[in-house]
């Protein structure tokens, strides 16, 4: 499951490392880093933290492996898309 | 104008459907009108609002004025208990909530609230089995029987706050919640003796047990407050105090809207309804879409400016007071397409329904994973279930709305998962 | 939009069955392909890249991958959709016939053309001493081969670790050493850490975070040279001040140079700076002429901005590759009238010693800078860049929630010093203070921002061909 995060529209609210704290860490107050190929297990953390990401900076593309048993993807598929202005 | 509109929101004939009224609201994107309060009400001048370093959320730099009817409780609240890091700005806001973080959340304690998900959903399986068991299930409040003891017994555990002490605080919390709502037609003195007396009351009582935990310190939240000793230094018994109020008046008085906010609006979509009895996952971006629909927390009342500033072509002088409408941010047609589309699937959903910059919900993963819990599992195992009274009573509360009561009926109630 | 009558049906014609050849298969390339699908594109799309693998994110490498939290190769970007394109991997582009509209490749191949979109970027600039560059041990950080080269050496567990040079990446780098409890030297030819991006006033803020995790900092040095082993290990670096670091592990963080030697002699305005564009991201040749077929995005990509009086930014930013790619492939695919500026705001952050650092405008343009909020010495602030009596560029330290609020500031040309009080103002924000760059006719190790040249509407411009 790759991701990636814009980490100029990050803010550090930190939703996706309490979220999906295997795959998204703080590193000091504000900075977060992650791993950008997260374990298949990880999905369903991944997709909340993605959904809960308050300004919409986390991109996640789901391989055709980890689609196979997606009961919903509705939140994943919003992902990256949008913005603030 | 503005007055007239303000005191329609506040009145509590319009609690159930405020939306139309925040649509007038927008007309005007900043309202003002004589001495009250600066209005804010679309999405953009909002946002930019909460991430602009000339407004204040510390009431003492707001200068008082006649019909602003928070001038009085914030200044009356100092008396008991020092202003929590919700009314603090930087650097002391930054501090306590720094410090209040770290037994919370990452980037010390990153798995806490990730790891109470098999708690909450004990706790979630009980109470709607409590449901299966009492009985009647041509009346069930859902309110009173799982909205408001779920997050209530969360935030207690988190904070190590006995349960069987829930009566005494849950009046303490209505009270200092009711404060926070704007009535103009309450008698200021009176409310504020009784907001004095809630807090000074709870505090006491939380005095009593960051005494004890000092002396006896668990895993709990308080007893890490009370003791730990970071890079911040530690915090006084005064602001550990009203912090450990801050979290369980806020434990105490928002989820419960959101959950029961909830599941109104999925009684009221029962297609949606109907897709997430077979999707649990589609709770997440139900809780979301709910966060800009239906937002547990209306309105920020108690902004205040530094500066002389312009908003939207208004000029609002330093010491005005602002109130900030999320929830008709959250329905601005300028950011949202149909806004007042209930629409889990939407793609572009940054609503204010947790606030944003510095002081945006701090407990906002909490609230997440309990009320995804609390309406996948509603769904999954409430058969048949109806609204009875549609609207269904509501709070008086204008500022943390929503329902008092939320009577449904069902058929009967599905097993807990095994 | 246009009305109809000024369409021929060539726009039409390209989107259903033209040749669209991407060179550079990273961030930017990628990131335009999609969006080029999404305008809904059908035609022939060639993604041509010099390195064999598919696009991967590069900020976790000097981060993520030098703690060991994530692995090199595993940094591929998500995809936001298929983009259905003929990859040509590992091999480079190595000429442009711009009237025959092909260009060449490194195995001998050509590739047509209807359009063209370039996205080259930067490499790492290498040491300049080509023997001592090749001792073992010595390493630059820039592509996921050298992230995995330079992670397997920290995790061996050296002895010391030279950086030369403290621009964004030598600092993450000599940050991610010192959390593996690595012993580091830093070797900067400037003043402080970052002064080539921030100023010195902040530079200095750097440095004490340097020295107050134990990294040993050495300003105002050079290195003149690495000594090795006999076995061709490195094992030294001799230093402009007479003294010399014994380091088995050295990396050379000293900017990036941009990819446009292929370009040379094929007529584009390409050079050492970079290439030139017009707002729309369309590529000028070397007589000033806007070329229609061209287009250029990403780091490697100078184009005039008008909020900074129209100067020819070149940013490496991976924000900027991001939205001029969407705009370059909007455009690539448009009538004249419906092409987009590319109106980016820059921006950046860094991650090291736990603070993130965060900046909006152009701080390099900035004369004066003065500490709104909070302390510099508390690590934890937001200082605005003034010129000309404007606000031109914030940066955050940990407090990265307001910058929004400052980056409307730049776009709204607000005043400098700030006519207003905000919360957590301390004494040291009563009052503006030089921001302390360097000259920058003096070379420093690697500004991210270059700033150069005029509007194209006033000059014509002179372009160094390529070396």
């Amino acid at each position: 499951m790759r991701l990636v995060v814009d980490l100029n529209r990050c803010q550090g609210y930190a939703q996706c490392a309490f979220l999906a704290p295997d795959v998204f860490a703080m590193h000091g107050d504000e900075s977060l880093l992650y791993n950008p190929e997260a374990a298949a297990e990880q999905r369903e953390d991944v997709v909340r933290a993605v959904a809960a990401c308050p300004v919409g900076a986390i991109l996640l593309e789901l391989t055709d492996e980890d689609m196979a048993d997606v009961v919903s993807q509705g939140a994943a598929a919003g992902a990256g898309s949008g913005g603030t202005r | 104008m503005t007055q007239a509109l303000l005191r329609e929101i506040i009145d509590y004939a319009n609690r159930a459907n405020p939306y139309p009224l925040y649509e007038e609201l927008r007309k005007t994107p900043v309202s003002h009108d004589g001495t009250g309060p600066y209005v804010v009400s679309t999405y953009y001048e909002i946002h930019s609002l909460l991430h602009d370093p000339r407004i204040s959320s510390d009431s003492r730099n707001l200068k008082a004025t006649g019909d602003d009817p928070l001038g009085e409780s914030a200044d009356d609240e100092g008396a008991a208990l020092p202003p929590s890091f919700l009314k603090l700005d930087p650097p002391d806001h930054d501090r306590l909530r720094r410090m209040t973080n770290r037994p919370f959340g990452p980037p010390h304690t990153p798995h806490r609230v990730h790891d109470m998900r098999d708690e909450l959903h004990g706790l979630v399986d009980g109470l709607i089995d409590g449901i299966a068991t009492s009985g009647d299930l041509d009346r069930v409040d859902l309110v009173d029987q799982f909205a408001y003891p779920f997050p209530v017994t969360v935030i207690c555990r988190l904070l190590g706050v006995p349960h069987e002490d829930e009566p005494r605080f849950h009046v303490w919390a209505e009270t200092l919640a009711a404060s926070l709502d704007p009535d103009p037609d309450a008698d200021p003195a009176q409310r504020g003796k009784g907001t004095t007396d809630a807090r000074m009351e709870l505090g006491m009582y939380l005095a009593g047990l960051i005494e004890e935990r000092r002396k006896n310190p668990g895993d709990d939240m308080l007893s890490q407050l009370a003791t730990a000793d970071g890079p911040d230094g530690a915090m006084t018994t005064m602001e550990a105090l009203s912090t450990s109020a801050l979290l369980l008046i806020a434990g105490h008085e928002t989820t419960v809207n959101l959950i029961t906010n909830g599941m109104l609006t999925l009684l009221r979509h029962p297609d949606v309804l109907q897709r997430l009895r077979e999707e649990p996952g589609l709770s997440v971006p139900i809780v979301e879409e709910l966060l800009r629909y239906e937002p547990p927390v209306q309105l920020l009342p108690q902004r205040t400016t530094l500066s002389d500033i312009e908003v939207a072509g208004v000029a609002i002088p330093k010491g005005a007071s602002l109130w900030l409408v999320l929830a008709s941010g959250n329905r601005d047609p300028k950011r949202f397409e149909n806004p007042d589309r209930f629409d889990p699937d939407r793609k572009d959903i940054q609503h204010l329904g947790l606030g944003s910059g510095i002081h945006s919900c701090f407990g906002a993963p909490l609230a997440r994973q309990e009320a995804q819990l609390a309406l996948s599992e509603l769904a999954r195992r409430l058969v048949n279930p109806r609204l009875l009274e549609d609207p269904p009573p509501y709070r008086q509360n204008a500022v943390l709305r929503g329902p008092r009561h939320l009577p449904i009926a069902c058929d009967g109630v599905l097993p807990k998962a095994a | 939009m246009t009305g109809e009558r000024t369409r021929d049906g060539s726009l039409e014609q390209l989107k259903r069955e033209g040749r669209i050849v991407v060179v550079g298969a990273s961030l930017a390339g990628l990131r335009a392909a999609e969006t080029m699908r999404d305008k809904g594109f059908t035609g022939s799309l060639t993604m041509i890249g010099d390195e064999p693998y598919e696009p991967y994110d590069r900020p976790p490498l000097s981060k993520q991958v030098l703690l060991g939290n994530a692995v090199a190769d595993h940094t591929a970007l998500p995809r936001r959709r298929a983009i259905d394109a003929d990859w040509r991997l590992g091999v480079p582009a190595t000429g442009l016939d711009m009237a025959a509209r092909t260009v060449r490749l490194g195995n001998g191949d050509e590739v047509e053309y209807d359009r063209l979109l370039i996205a080259t970027g930067v490499r790492a600039r290498p040491w300049p001493n080509p023997e001592e560059a090749e001792l073992e041990g010595v390493f630059v950080l820039r592509t996921r081969d050298d992230g995995e080269g330079l992670q397997r050496a920290l995790a061996a567990g050296p002895r010391r670790v030279l950086v030369i040079g403290a621009g964004f990446t030598g600092s993450e780098i000599a940050s991610a050493c010192r959390e593996r409890g690595l012993n580091v030297t830093v070797a900067e030819r400037g003043e402080a850490p970052l002064v080539g991006a921030l100023g010195a006033v902040i530079g200095r803020v750097a440095a004490e975070m340097h020295r107050e995790h134990d990294v040993d900092l050495r300003t105002g040095v050079m290195v003149t040279a690495l000594e090795g082993d006999p076995a061709g290990r490195v094992r030294a670096a001799h230093l402009s001040d007479g003294s010399s670091v014994e380091a088995d592990v050295v990396v050379v963080s000293l900017g990036a140079q941009r990819n446009t030697e292929w370009l040379a002699g094929s007529g584009l305005g390409a050079g050492p700076r970079g290439i030139a564009c017009d707002a729309g991201c369309r590529a000028f040749d070397v007589r000033g002429i806007v070329t229609d077929d061209i287009f250029v995005a990403g780091d490697v990509a100078r184009s005039p901005h008008a909020l900074f009086g129209y100067q020819f930014l070149s940013l490496e930013h991976w924000g900027n590759a991001v939205a001029q790619a969407d705009t370059a492939a909007h455009n690539m695919l448009s009538e004249s009238a419906d092409r987009r500026p590319h109106l980016w705001v820059p921006a950046f952050w860094s991650s090291q010693f736990g603070v993130n650092i965060k900046s909006v405008g152009v701080p390099p343009m900035g004369t004066e800078i003065i500490v709104t909020q909070g302390s510099l010495s508390e690590r934890r602030f937001a200082a605005v860049y003034g010129y000309q009596g404007r606000v031109i560029a914030a940066v955050t330290f940990d407090n990265c929630r307001w910058l929004p609020f400052y980056e409307h500031q730049i776009e709204s040309t607000a005043p400098f010093p700030p006519p207003y009080s905000t919360v957590d103002r301390r004494p040291e924000g009563n009052k503006p203070v030089p921001a302390d760059f360097p000259d920058p006719s003096v070379p420093t190790h690697g500004p991210t921002i270059t700033l150069s040249g005029y509007s194209p509407a006033d000059r014509k411009m002179t372009f160094t061909p390529g070396r």
